[in-house]
């Protein structure tokens, strides 16, 4: 690999910007894409392990290809910068997701409590919005206060991000199901949001919590089939 | 393949700091490698390890590769699989196969 192929992966990691390393494995050529010049068949093999996320192999003029995307890291955007919060964010980051907190209350959305992490001290419709959740991007809400959460899951629910989940009993999200639907959104989008958040782990402490809820994410991400455990009679 | 791990950034800063680097990818897998095509070893010459290609089977016959490529400057395209003898040599248990690219970082 030379200097230059090397600094222009860095730098558009650095730029957060999609690029494709394409290797001739025959001799180790290397080229990027998008940038250089390259056949129209490794163009659209490229742009399609980019889409997918996934790295490729094509055979050219008899000549071994890989196929190698560089994407910009998921996102998850955290709403409420409480306990579980302060779990849930290094362990995010450690499974390679960007993180953003959200929490118009100071007091919580400190970089002594979230040392690192972007904050953003605005309601969860605007900050969210600003954010614009794509179908790379987590969504987890945990204030545990409808006037806190919901503006930020209304505006969720109108995005296309792969994950939504809010923290609450059953209780809670049945309240919280009613006031989505006064505010328009049909069965269907209400469906997308994993309520109560989180695997069914029993998880008790806020890592735990933390846990069961970054691996229902990831759940999410790789479309692994899940059932939700029953409640068990008493 | 995002890669959390950031190999590449490990292996550029070790190149940096003056050290000869080398960089193992894995290209293509079949049946049940633990580590999925993209995945990455950064190898010094210092002896230095990041990342991984598998369940750590075969790091250290990928390591040895990387030490050649290293003085040679000469890529390599490594096979391992239940039909390579290396791989029993070198212990692929998890009865995948794989391939991997090694390449010296110039």
């Amino acid at each position: 690999m030379t200097p230059d192929i090397l600094a222009a992966l860095e730098a558009a990691k650095a730029a957060k910007r999609p690029v494709a390393l394409l290797t001739r494995l025959t001799d180790g050529a290397q080229f990027l894409w998008p940038g250089a010049e390259v056949p129209e068949a490794l163009a659209e093999a490229a742009a399609e392990a980019l889409r997918e996320d996934a790295a490729a192999n094509l055979t050219l003029e008899g000549a071994a290809w890989f196929i190698h995307p560089h994407n910009p890291p998921l996102r998850l955007i955290v709403v409420g910068a409480v306990h579980i919060a302060q779990a849930l964010v290094p362990m995010a980051q450690t499974v390679g997701f960007a993180v953003t907190v959200v929490d118009p209350r100071r007091a919580w959305a400190t970089a002594d409590r979230f040392p690192g992490i972007t904050l953003i001290h605005e309601w969860s419709d605007d900050a969210v919005a600003a954010l614009a959740p794509d179908s790379r991007t987590a969504v987890v809400t945990l204030t545990h206060d409808p006037k806190l959460d919901d503006p930020g899951l209304d505006v969720a629910l109108k995005s296309d991000c792969f994950y939504i989940g809010a923290l609450g009993s059953r209780r809670t999200h049945a309240k919280r199901v009613a006031r989505l639907q006064e505010m328009g959104h049909g069965e269907a989008a209400i469906a997308r949001i994993h309520a109560p958040v989180g695997l069914n782990i029993e998880a008790v402490t806020a890592p735990e919590i933390a846990l069961s809820i970054l691996a229902e994410i990831v759940a999410a991400r790789r479309g692994a089939a899940l059932s939700r455990r029953p409640v068990l009679a008493a | 393949m995002s890669d959390s791990e950031d190999v590449l950034a490990t292996a550029a800063a070790w190149r940096a700091a003056g050290e000869t680097v080398a960089l193992a990818t894995v290209v293509e897998t079949w049946g049940s490698s633990p580590r999925p095509a993209g995945s990455r070893l950064a190898v010094s010459a210092s002896g230095r390890l990041a990342g991984s290609v598998s369940g750590g089977c075969i790091e250290g016959a990928v390591a040895d590769a990387a030490k050649q490529t290293m003085a040679s400057g000469a890529p390599q395209l490594l096979d391992f699989g239940i039909s390579d003898e290396r791989a029993w040599e070198v212990g692929l248990a998890c009865g995948g196969k794989l391939k991997v690219f090694v390449e010296k970082l110039s």
